[in-house]
């Protein structure tokens, strides 16, 4: 009898223990704080500047969402991951979101049970070798020796470009990027490679930028963006669209500078009414204030903002826009209509 | 006439399994052992409701996918293509390689510390008590990482020896130390090769039969033969014959510089001597201290009877005090093998692809069987550990006193 009610008691706090990972966003609110999962240190994309607060373009998307549901642009507790432990970190529960150079795969959308949510960066995955190799192509690295991170897709695509073109080549595991960048400029291996804009934004660190090329083959398609867990449909959906709200601001030209003046009153384009608020309850639809964009952007910037402060081409690490551009520029940024 | 009355006889009651001490600690035994099941039962509950919560379900068959990585050093072909499964077994070989000549290694050192700390000389037992202080009071992974920054930061690149470079291999441009590893000379196996082995293994059983001989005849006449030059001769010349008579079947495959690196020869990787250094230094620490605690607890009588029959101090010490110390040092040691191969697993942190880099990192990663990945994991490390400590108990019987 005492068995069956203990079990019982085991049961149900099993049971709550698997519903609490469908509420997120009142885990969220509760604490206070937004755990967000980000890199170790990637200049550009996630680096503490020289006081310590975490910066870059990865961060920038943390600091939106916990605008939105706490209001609070510093109410962030950046958990550092590396490419081996991000997965089971999220789906363990340390962390509410990754924001973390992650390459959205069918796989880890569906088997790890992961949900990705968007795309904040289109990448590729390429090779840096220093420039006193010669080397022109990366089908001229037979027999190279190549730094990798391990636990991630870059890993499998660099085993199917050498095997698709038949040549050799010597994999050095590491664990980190600072790992694989002190590796490659000890001379430990030829190539690193990872996605394009990590090697650029590493290559920016460097103290002789110029002494290294990357390689014009792009091997991978490498969508970046940021992940939640499997389930909790209605936090992929604060997160989702505080993406949208970002990359829509840009296109109808609202930034950080002119955002109060056009929530002030309505403007004359409806799609701008609807998503700062003037029109519509589109904020209450997902849970949030009515004017949770204009906090957004007002607070963090639009995407063109964050991406020209952090890793644009006035920046050191110097990314062109390229397929990051709006759909209206060519690019493939592309937000689905705010209505 | 008095009367005895023998006090009642009373049934059994349940206060007595706490009041009475025949019953209070079986009671103990059997509500801790319940507690400990449910606690148990709890663990298994609560893990597998989380991950119908996630949706997960639990099974091996990731095992048999394609890896899709590629791991550089293999003992056993191995290719992308191949499955999971084998990915793991490649890394369990590497962690056995590591295991294996990092115990030697360990033993080795730790013998000679453990020894020359018992030195008279002030110098030499200082420096190995600074040695052991040193070792084993800082973390062993910054141990492997400091031998593994030498390694790849203070020898130079592959493109150093190219002319001008201003590297040099040694050893009659044999061996090249360079910061991918250091590069070994290949033996080419050619025809007739097997006969020249064949002599050689010959003439170790040739050493062996000899050297039992030779005690043999020490025991009976006293007369000594010169064992270690005999041996000698026998270790060398019938090989060496063997080796010209087939025309020099065995030849010697020299690293040299290719397009990248160098081509040909054996690569012994940095990670794997980072690895196996720091392992060896580290576990050599511990053991010099249970070699000297072996070497203290023999009595110091014996030593002093050695030498009352004239033997000499070396002898004394190889003769009558090793042999009686194992009894002391053997158990202690097993434990300190065991710590070096489940040590090992620290692999990751220098990229040596050994179980824990291949099944217990990127295949675990790729594939999100964390929960399985560690078991099997888990169960590597157990059965490893249970083979290193019996076989090591089967030596430890074979030396421990024989009472007859």
């Amino acid at each position: 009898m005492k068995k069956s009610i203990f079990l019982g008691t085991l049961a149900v706090a099993g049971l709550a223990a698997g519903l609490a990972s469908a509420q997120t966003m009142a885990d969220v609110q509760a604490r206070g704080t937004l755990k967000c999962g980000s890199n170790e240190g990637l200049a550009g994309f996630a680096a503490p500047d020289a006081n310590g607060n975490m910066q870059g373009f990865d961060v920038s998307l943390c600091r939106a969402i916990a605008v939105a549901v706490l209001g609070d642009a510093q109410a962030v507790e950046f958990v550092p991951l590396t490419s081996q432990t991000r997965f089971t970190a999220l789906a363990a529960g340390e962390v509410d979101v990754l924001v973390r150079n992650s390459t959205w795969t069918f796989s880890r959308d569906t088997d790890l049970k992961l949900d990705f949510v968007g795309v904040n960066y289109y990448d590729g995955q390429g090779f840096m070798v220093r420039k006193d190799l010669g080397v022109s192509s990366a089908r001229e690295l037979d027999g190279a020796t190549v730094c990798i991170q391990t636990g991630t897709t870059t890993e499998l695509n660099l085993a199917d470009f050498f095997r698709v073109n038949g040549i050799s080549y010597e994999p050095v595991p590491v664990a980190t990027n600072a790992e694989g960048q002190q590796q490659y400029l000890a001379g430990a291996c030829d190539v690193y490679t990872t996605d394009v804009s990590g090697l650029a934004a590493t290559r920016a660190t460097f103290e002789n930028a110029g002494d290294h090329v990357i390689l014009p083959e792009i091997v991978s398609k490498e969508p970046l963006g940021p992940v939640v867990r499997h389930g909790d449909n209605a936090w992929g959906d604060i997160v989702r669209w505080t993406l949208n709200a970002m990359i829509a601001a840009e296109e109808y030209g609202v930034t950080s500078a002119n955002v109060a003046e056009m929530a002030a009153a309505p403007t004359m384009n409806p799609e701008i009414n609807r998503l700062l608020g003037t029109e519509g309850e589109l904020g209450a639809m997902i849970g949030l204030s009515k004017d949770w964009a204009v906090q957004v952007i007002s607070a963090v910037g639009n995407y063109g903002e964050v991406f020209e402060a952090h890793i644009g081409e006035n920046t050191p690490v110097g990314l062109a826009r390229g397929l990051n551009a709006q759909w209206t520029n060519g690019g493939l940024l592309y937000s689905p209509p705010f209505r | 006439m008095a009367e005895v009355t023998l006090p009642p006889r009373e049934g059994f009651r349940l206060s007595q399994l706490l009041y009475d001490a025949r019953y209070r600690s079986l009671t103990i035994q059997v509500v801790a052992a319940m507690m400990l099941m449910l606690s148990l039962a709890w663990l298994v509950d609560n893990t597998v409701q989380n991950l119908a919560a996630l949706g997960k379900d639990f099974s091996f068959a990731f095992l048999w996918s394609t890896a899709g990585y590629d791991i550089n050093q293999q003992i056993i072909p191995f290719t992308s293509q191949d499955t999971h499964a084998r990915a793991a077994l490649v890394g369990i070989l590497n962690t056995l390689l590591v295991a294996f000549m990092g115990c030697i290694l360990a033993t080795v050192i730790g013998v000679l510390a453990g020894v020359l700390r018992l030195s008279k000389n002030f110098v030499v037992s200082g420096i190995m008590t600074f040695y052991v202080e040193a070792m084993r009071n800082t973390p062993l992974l910054i141990w492997i990482l400091i031998v593994f920054a030498v390694m790849t930061e203070a020898t130079p690149q592959p493109r150093d020896f190219r002319e001008g470079g201003g590297a040099s291999m040694i050893l009659w441009d044999s061996v090249a130390i360079s910061n991918r590893g250091v590069f070994v000379p290949k033996p080419l196996w050619g025809e007739g090769s097997g006969v020249v082995i064949a002599v050689f293994l010959l003439s170790l059983a040739a050493i062996f039969v000899l050297r039992r001989f030779a005690r043999k005849r020490q025991e009976q006449t006293g007369q000594q033969l010169p064992v270690f030059r005999l041996s000698l001769a026998l270790f060398f010349v019938p090989a060496l014959l063997a080796f010209f008579v087939m025309g020099r079947p065995i030849t010697l495959e020299l690293p040299e510089l290719g397009g990248f690196n160098f081509v040909g020869g054996i690569q012994v990787r940095n990670s794997l001597i980072a690895l196996w250094l720091a392992l060896s230094l580290y576990t050599s620490a511990f053991i010099a201290e249970i070699v000297r605690s072996g070497i203290l607890a023999v009595s110091r009588g014996q030593t002093e009877a050695a030498f009352a029959l004239g033997i000499q101090p070396n002898r004394t010490m190889q003769l009558v005090i090793l042999p009686q110390a194992l009894r002391v040092i053997i158990p202690p040691l097993i434990s300190q093998f065991l710590n070096l191969t489940k040590n090992s697993s620290l692999a990751l942190a220098v990229g040596y692809m050994d179980v824990r880099s291949t099944l217990g990192g990127i295949t675990i990663n790729q594939t999100g069987r964390e929960i399985e990945g560690i078991l099997l994991l888990g169960t590597f490390y157990l059965i490893v550990s249970l083979v290193i400590s019996s076989l090591m108990n089967l030596y430890n019987s074979s030396v421990k006193l024989k009472e007859r």
